[in-house]
């Protein structure tokens, strides 16, 4: 058995590809193995932003020879035939046997692919892998053709066992393989020839480069822990910033620093998206006063001096950053305490939101609209929702938010306070743009819900009118997340918003933008259209809660279903009853019965009309009359109090009925006047149970 | 170890002598206003076709919305940018650059230098590249890039472009605040003159002159001149009736070009150009870019020997 190991050795990778790309080495590295027939125990992959190591190990010297007979044409098939096999095969003529076969003489190829070295199959496999490598971007560089996400400089792969390693030679675009590699750029720069992968893992330590990425991110978190500690303070937890942190360094050093008092009075999310944006800290907060007080930065270096000088030039350049920020947040405060939002909103009259949609301020103006309409359907205050909106899109002409986009809504909370507006009003700028994905919260405050389904359900109409739709995977205005949204919103909070009924947020939203768009020559939003986007959003997300798009469909087609709430109350209801035996037996009535329907159409036209019960013949006809009234009274009422089990639970009285019918009642009788009615009690059932759903668009 | 330096200006030496001695043409800079010293030919149209280059200069640049009157620490509104230009990138252009670093005044054992992915583009040129911001202890120090795509047309050979925001790099390794601070000449030399001794007065004059007096129309209408000029330079025909020779005019074009890029920054520091437009005038320029770019492939120095 043999241990292969390859260190593919660059320039430095971009944090965010490392993870992937370690996956992607061994899964692509280990199918192609498996594709010519070499077997491994176990493979490891790991990124460093200089390296991508492989590690393979129990690999047999060889590939097990293969024997493959293949039947070919008859011998006297035509000469294109044989022609066709020896390309299939790869031989020629010559090297075919003749045999004998139940119609005659046949060809036949034995294909006989002797063991191959395990070496020589990975200098084959590791160009290709390589050359195809699926980096998100890749580049070239010098005079080569060779891509790679940057420059490839060296290359080590050796096969070890207990005598030694081997070099597998080959070359790709001018690097050829070797034994060697080198350790952490300037703390050890010396090459070194590893052993096996074990060797080389315990020598890049020495040279100091820690491999394992989850190594590096475990001595950062320790190391950032015990820092914070010794100080009293606690690390700001950021899951991503670790993850790109330990992506840039090879040998990850914490240092600690203070934050300069004159910019403690910053907001806590300025701090520390400057200091993270811009420098990739993080932050530590003081328990005691709740401020983000300190950083901790990420060196890549043991430095002589412990880090006073990296420290040092680090503080320096924060000093710089949060200078900026502390004087964005004077002049934004300033402009608010003159003029109010409105003066800090001013320049939206001069940002395009979309050239067919107007500025931000005629946005401001619609969101406002609608906010004002929805309000009373969740429960917020009309003026107070109007006012939110017209405000909330304020801070994206700030200073602050021009530096920080990232900082949108956060800043407009902020401002509206400092500029007196009440708290539900100033939440609403920050917490309108929730949900921004499917793990984030939703607002549940009553202003901020207006605000939120306002904004969204603009964008939506909006573009829905200047038909600019997502279509495949394309979504440059994220519509769907909006669309999404407004599902999350509004069944999370249990508001029960008729969307697509006139006047409603989509006909006044709608026309808030035909205003504009008439002038255009354009229409307005086809809003039915809309609400099926709305469907199709809402299978999506409650798929994950195994609920069955078909279910949702069925109960969608009813028509007018805009109360999402509601059409979500009858999907689940749905579903459980046909989960039951009742349920599925009623379906299965109900197809046979659609079927035969159908199928008798095609014959003599359809069965229109009401059945009369005078023309009813048999006890189960007529039980099946009665069963059909007695659901129809009480589904009718049951739906109108929104009571969806026992709308179901008088459908599941039609099933006994419906079963002793067809059992027992031929459909197609001789006189055509008793099929004719037969027919149309048939006709009936489908009427009686389309008030609940589709059932024709139930699958399975 | 040398010495640390002690001026704006030995740091520009140090820098150019370092280069020199890496075999890099040390050129002087363009004399005409751009925006960033990649926008000198020795840049744009030398990273294009097949034949060998390497330069380093000094760019003066010019960023009219960057001005603040002199009074901000570390904007201006003209500055120095260093610009190395090597054709095919070489293998240890990370290392010579480092090597840089260390010839003015860094210690790289007492540093945290590192590379961060930073991809690079310029719409204005229709160019992009591969690459990193080179981080000192937190600081972006450098731009450094594999250029991919210039004017349109793919890098081969592909060029390494380094690119040194000098004010910054030098307040760095100087310990200075404030840019206006910084020693330009040595501290001991019998008249000894600061940054702001050489430029505070043009950034306060310029910063005025950008922002509220350029006339817009006379601006407007030179875009509109350097953008023909360009045009009827490029579409002249290639034979020259006088000498009768062939001369493709692209550098003269491409000086057009220049113009018209720094005229359009002009008239973005005025106000006078809305989000839309915007678009549309990068997109005028970035065309005379690649009909220049284009002319220079058929000429002696772009094309294949």
């Amino acid at each position: 058995m043999a241990d292969l190991l390859l260190e593919l050795f660059s320039e430095e990778i971009p944090a965010r590809m490392q993870a992937r790309a370690a996956e992607d080495l061994k899964r692509l590295f280990t199918e192609a193995m498996v594709a010519r027939g070499l077997t491994y125990s176990a493979a490891a992959a790991f990124a460093t932003p200089r390296r991508l190591a492989l590690s393979v190990t129990g690999l047999p010297k060889a590939t097990m020879p293969v024997r493959e007979e293949r039947k070919g044409p008859r011998t006297d098939a035509p000469e294109a035939a044989l022609e066709g096999f020896l390309r299939s095969t790869g031989l020629s003529r010559d090297r075919l046997e003749k045999r004998a076969d139940k119609k005659g003489e046949v060809w036949f190829a034995v294909i006989e692919a002797p063991g191959r070295q395990a070496a020589e199959v990975i200098a084959e496999i590791a160009p290709e892998v390589i050359r195809a490598f699926p980096w998100p971007r890749s580049m070239r560089w010098g005079s080569g053709d060779l891509t790679w996400v940057r420059p490839l400089r060296s290359i080590l792969c050796i096969l070890s066992d207990e005598a030694g390693a081997d070099v597998v030679p080959f070359e790709i675009g001018g690097v050829a393989s070797g034994g060697e590699t080198e350790g952490h750029r300037f703390m050890a720069p010396a090459r070194f020839a590893p052993r096996d992968f074990d060797d080389y893992a315990k020598r890049l330590l020495a040279a100091k480069v820690v491999l394992d990425p989850e190594e590096r991110r475990a001595r950062i978190r320790a190391d950032m822990a015990n820092l914070a500690f010794a100080a009293g303070m606690e690390v700001v937890e950021d899951e991503g910033l670790f993850a790109e942190v330990a992506g840039l360094v090879e040998w990850p050093v914490a240092l600690m620093g203070e934050i300069e008092a004159r910019f403690l009075g910053l907001p806590p999310e300025v701090l520390r998206t400057s200091m993270k944006e811009h420098q990739k800290f993080f932050s530590l907060r003081n328990p005691k006063t709740g401020r983000i007080e300190r950083f901790v930065t990420v060196a890549n270096i043991e430095a002589p001096d412990g880090g006073a000088t990296i420290l040092k030039g680090n503080l320096r350049v924060l000093a710089a950053r949060l200078s900026d920020a502390l004087f964005f947040w004077e002049n934004d405060l300033r402009t608010v305490e003159r003029g109010g939002m409105e003066a800090l909103g001013a320049k939206l009259e001069t940002v395009t939101f979309h050239s067919k949609l107007g500025t931000q301020a005629d946005r401001v103006k619609r969101i406002a609209a609608l906010a004002r309409e929805i309000a009373p359907m969740v429960g917020a205050d009309p003026e107070a929702a109007e006012k939110a909106a017209l405000v909330c899109k304020a801070d994206l002409t700030s200073e602050m938010v021009g530096e920080f986009p990232e900082l949108q809504g956060v800043m407009g909370e902020y401002y509206a306070k400092a500029a007196w507006l009440t708290d539900n009003v100033a939440a609403a700028a920050r917490e309108h743009y929730a949900p921004l994905g499917p793990s984030d919260a939703v607002p549940t405050a009553p202003v901020s819900v207006a605000v939120a389904l306002a904004d969204k359900i603009d964008m939506l109409a909006g573009f829905w009118a200047i038909d600019e739709k997502p279509t495949g995977s394309k979504d440059p205005f994220a519509l769907r997340r909006a669309a999404l949204g407004v599902v999350r919103i509004v069944l999370d909070g249990n508001h029960r918003v008729r969307l697509n009924t006139r006047p409603g947020p989509f006909s006044v939203a709608s026309e808030l933008v035909g205003e504009r768009e008439r002038d255009n020559g354009r229409g307005y939003a086809d809003t039915n259209e809309l609400l099926a986007f709305f469907a199709d959003r809402l299978k999506v997300h409650l798929r994950g809660a195994g609920v069955r798009h078909d279910v949702i469909d069925a109960c969608f087609r009813l028509g007018g279903q805009d109360d999402l709430v509601l059409l979500v109350a009858r999907v689940r209801a749905l579903q459980a009853f046909l989960g039951t035996e009742e349920g599925a037996n009623l379906l299965a009535g109900y197809r046979r019965a659609a079927n035969i329907v159908a199928a008798e159409a095609k014959k003599d036209g359809g069965a229109e009309g009401a059945p009369d019960p005078a023309l009813a013949r048999e006890a189960e006809e007529r039980a099946l009359f009665a069963a059909l009234d007695a659901a129809e009274a009480s589904i009718g009422p049951a739906l109108e109090r929104e009571d969806f089990a026992a709308a179901m639970e008088a459908m599941a009285g039609l099933r006994a009925p419906i079963d002793a019918f067809f059992e027992k009642v031929q459909v197609n009788a001789p006189e055509p006047e008793t099929r004719l009615n037969r027919l149309r009690l048939l006709g009936r059932i489908r009427e009686v149970m389309h008030q609940v759903a589709i059932f024709s668009a139930i699958e399975g | 170890m040398q010495q640390q330096p002690t001026s704006f200006q030995e740091i520009v030496l140090r820098l150019q002598t370092y280069w020199a001695g890496k075999g890099c043409a040390v050129l002087q800079p363009y004399d005409m206003e751009v925006g960033a010293g990649t926008f000198h030919p020795a840049t744009t149209l030398r990273s294009l076709g097949p034949k060998a280059w390497a330069a380093a200069y000094v760019q003066p640049s010019r960023r009219p919305t960057d001005g603040r009157y002199g009074d901000n620490p570390n904007r201006l509104q003209h500055y120095y940018q260093f610009q190395v230009i090597i054709k095919p990138s070489p293998p240890d252009l990370q290392a010579l650059y480092l090597g840089s670093l260390e010839a003015i005044g860094i210690d790289l054992s007492l540093h945290d230098v590192r590379f961060v992915e930073d991809d690079w583009e310029s719409p204005t040129l229709g160019a992009a590249g591969l690459g990193w911001e080179v981080w000192c202890d937190g600081m972006e120090v450098s731009q450094f890039t594999y250029f991919q795509q210039v004017a349109g047309h793919e890098c081969r050979p592909v060029s390494g472009e380094l690119t040194y925001g000098l004010e910054r790099l030098a307040m760095y390794v100087l310990g200075v605040e404030h840019v206006m601070d910084m020693p330009f000449n040595a501290p001991s030399a019998p008249i000894p003159l600061t940054y702001g001794d050489v430029f505070r007065q043009t950034e306060r004059e310029y910063s005025r002159w950008n922002f509220d007096q350029a006339d817009t129309e006379t601006l407007l209408r030179h875009f509109e001149d350097a953008e023909a000029e360009c045009r009827r330079t490029i579409g002249a025909p290639a034979v020259d009736p006088k000498t009768g020779r062939e001369i493709a005019m692209a550098h003269p074009a491409y000086d057009q070009c220049i113009k018209a890029s720094h005229i359009f920054n002009l008239l973005d520091a005025r106000g006078v150009i809305s989000p839309t437009e915007r678009q549309a005038y990068i997109a005028r320029v970035r065309a005379l870019a690649k009909l220049c770019a284009d002319a220079f492939l058929t000429t002696e120095a772009g094309r294949a020997a």
